[in-house]
């Protein structure tokens, strides 16, 4: 199961660590991690995604939650949650038709286009891990040259 | 509003301890804590000088576990705060308050690897329940209060400051706050009534209910509700390893601990029950085996202070979050207003009473004067009850375990999560600190005590007259056993000859030593011990070959026991 994970935590130094810690020392993995302070410079909020089963997902949890420096923590479910990655690819044109197709396949996901030289553009896509591993497949064909990924940021929907 | 007084971070610390009511430190100075050091000229605190820093967190975690105030110790930054760490760990895997303070390099020179400088903080990090790095002296006297807070508050723990060198030395305008919030921390839930409810119609319709009582049982002293409970319901209590005394062992429902090395009566009932009340436990592996056996049809019954304990190991039927304590008085008053009939005629009790009867008549022990058994029931039928026994680790402990009753509740500790040897010894003189008028005894081994035994210095100078109980085979006795048993005998470094002669050793540190090798000179030594006013070790040898037994293998179920044959 694939599991997006939401913590708010005292913005201090050293949380990050901790949290992250927890997961290694207690045999879990991140999948994705995205940290930025809240619109109150107190906390920070993370934002996780992992994968386990249920009860995995459920001690994680827990462990989080007893975590004295992490002031809440709630496993999103992704039907009820907006959550989005920002990505940024490097692909490679080899002919004069790649700039228009790779252009086309973009426009199709949403992205944006930077930085367009001879024989290389930038796409910055902004959308779910899913779409974004789409797209990837979808621009292999090109070249891929190089990806950087935010990892996720996710709220609840209101009255979910 | 407190008035402010401005004092150096040392001071503060001091200050700041003394309204926690810490009386006592165990440590030893180095260069990046002198400062704190010197405030022990300028306070009330006393300072009980050890040999190694890992001794003086085990003092402080038999003072905590005693007393159930977080004891304290000290140490120096780099290799003192290195060596505390093994004493943080064993605090942290067995749940005990300690408060350890270390000194750390001055700020400017944090990662700059530094003289005597370790990110002890980062090496903690995983072994504590909360640490503190104050980095400027104004900070201090919220630290204390909050680190001794998180320290014996909802399930206690190890918490560890961190005060680097010129913080303890600048002067602040101090605030010694009475309160204060910590946004993050809910150390104490109320327990779900429904679900006490629930727990209750649950073990009134089982059939072979059992009730298993762990380590958390004795941290929150509810040794009463639980017996009220066993009697009012007639449900025989087995308890872990360390939830050893949490029900006077002596009593008719009592089967004593089960486990790897648990008693034969506990582990056959245990695999037959159909329901657990199980108290304050985290289902440990040495506890319960693979489990799998027996628990499809085993309905469990949760109770922990700590949420994250409730489906980590087990899955549950029934849990109730909050202090066992109040959980239990809970259950207790509920019970009171039904009308519950079970007697002692039931099949249920019938059977675990013969279970216990024949493994009374049946368990085959060492055939020698001086085997195992003979020895611990010799060191019960002298002790008083109120005595506190702490054990190092090994095949010594597991012996206690088995042959070594507790009759008064919460008198019996050891070092059950991590399983540090060199334990038993400190955390017995941090026991006796706590509380100085009962006999405290360490039922050790030669391995184990060899590892703190130079804390001898520290019961001497001190004046903490405990009783080191050696059972000594010479051998590193429990991995012996293993080799035995699992190695076709290849003995590797286990030898440990007779060397040192532990009462010699005893009387180069001017404590008592005494060799006892028959049952005469035994009784007699414990009785001298218990006279003495000096630290005493009674050095008792036995049979390297005495395995401990009955024994459940790691990763087998507790119905698949190896007996003596």
């Amino acid at each position: 199961m694939w599991a997006i994970l939401t913590l708010l935590v005292e913005n201090k130094p050293g949380i990050l660590f901790k949290v992250t810690h927890l997961f290694r020392s207690r045999n879990f993995n991140i999948d994705s991690i995205s940290v930025g302070v809240t619109d109150n410079p107190e906390y920070s909020r993370m934002t996780i995604t992992t994968y386990g089963d249920e009860k995995q997902v459920e001690q994680i949890v827990k462990q989080l939650d007893k975590m004295i420096d992490v002031l809440e923590v709630k496993h999103l479910d992704e039907h009820k949650t907006v959550y989005r990655e920002l990505s940024i690819f490097k692909i490679k044109l080899s002919n004069a038709n790649d700039s228009m197709e790779v252009n086309k396949l973009a426009n199709a996901y949403g992205g944006k286009i930077h930085d367009v030289r001879k024989d290389s553009i930038m796409v910055e896509l902004t959308a779910t891990p899913d779409q974004i591993r789409a797209f990837e497949e979808l621009a292999k064909p090109f070249g891929i040259i190089e990806v950087a990924r935010t990892g996720v940021a996710a709220l609840q929907r209101s009255g979910a | 509003m407190n008035k402010m007084e401005t004092m150096t971070g040392a001071k503060a610390l001091m200050v700041a301890m003394e309204k926690e009511g810490v009386k006592e430190v165990f440590g030893l100075p180095g260069g990046a804590n002198l400062p704190m050091y010197d405030e022990f000229a300028r306070c009330n605190i006393r300072h009980i000088l050890v040999r190694h820093e890992q001794s003086a967190a085990h003092m402080a975690d038999g003072f905590g576990r005693v007393s159930r105030k977080p004891g304290v110790c000290f140490a120096t930054s780099g290799p003192g705060a290195t060596n505390i760490l093994t004493g943080i760990a064993t605090a942290q895997a067995d749940s005990s308050p300690i408060v350890a303070v270390t000194g750390q390099v001055p700020v400017a020179m944090i990662g700059k690897d530094a003289f005597q400088e370790s990110d002890i903080i980062g090496m903690a990090n995983p072994a504590v329940k909360y640490a503190f790095q104050p980095r400027s002296p104004d900070e201090i006297p919220m630290v204390v209060r909050k680190g001794f807070y998180i320290a014996e508050t909802g399930r206690p723990g190890p918490v560890l400051i961190d005060i680097p060198k010129d913080v303890q030395q600048k002067e602040a305008s101090m605030i010694f706050p009475d309160e204060f919030k910590i946004r993050g921390y809910h150390p104490w839930t109320n327990p779900d009534i429904a679900n006490v409810e629930r727990a209750i119609e649950m073990l009134l319709s089982a059939e072979r209910p059992i009730i298993l009582a762990g380590g958390g049982t004795i941290i929150s002293s509810a040794f009463a509700e639980l017996q009220s409970i066993a009697e009012l319901l007639m449900i025989p209590v087995v308890t872990t390893f360390k939830g050893k005394g949490a029900f006077p062992e002596n009593h008719p429902l009592s089967l004593g601990p089960i486990g790897m090395h648990g008693h034969a009566e506990a582990n056959k009932m245990m695999t037959e029950a159909d329901c657990v009340l199980a108290i304050g436990t985290r289902f440990s592996d040495r506890s319960v085996g693979t489990f799998e056996a027996f628990e499809k049809r085993l309905k469990i019954i949760h109770m922990d202070v700590d949420p994250a304990e409730i489906g980590k190991n087990q899955t549950t039927s029934v849990a109730v979050v909050g202090d066992v304590r109040a959980s239990l008085r809970i259950m207790v008053k509920m019970l009171m207003q039904k009308t519950i009939k079970r007697t002692e005629e039931n099949t249920w009790i019938k059977h675990v009473k013969e279970t216990k009867e024949y493994w009374k008549e049946n368990l085959k022990l060492h055939p020698g004067e001086m085997g195992a058994a003979k020895i611990l029931r010799k060191l019960r039928e002298i002790l008083p009850h109120e005595s506190i026994v702490t054990t190092e680790v090994g095949q010594h402990q597991m012996w206690a375990s088995l042959f070594y009753d507790v009759i008064q509740p919460g008198t019996f500790f050891s070092s059950t999560g991590l399983g540090t040897m060199g334990w038993g010894f400190p955390a017995a003189i941090g026991a006796k600190v706590a509380k100085p008028d009962v006999p405290v005894v360490d039922i050790a081994g030669d391995g184990s005590f060899s590892m703190t035994e130079n804390s001898l210095a520290t019961a001497v100078l001190e004046d903490i007259p405990v009783i080191v109980f050696l059972l000594n085979n010479f051998t590193l006795g429990m991995v012996a056993q293993w080799q035995r048993t699992f190695y076709n005998r290849r003995m590797i470094g286990v030898d440990q000859g007779k060397c040192p002669d532990y009462v010699k050793l005893a009387e180069s540190y001017g404590a008592q030593g005494i060799r006892a090798q028959s049952m005469d000179e035994l009784d007699k030594a414990i009785k001298t011990a218990l006279k003495s006013d000096v630290a005493t070790v009674i050095d008792i040898p036995i049979d390297p070959e005495e395995d401990v037994l009955p024994f459940v293998a790691p990763g087998t179920s507790l119905a698949d026991m190896i007996l003596p044959s």
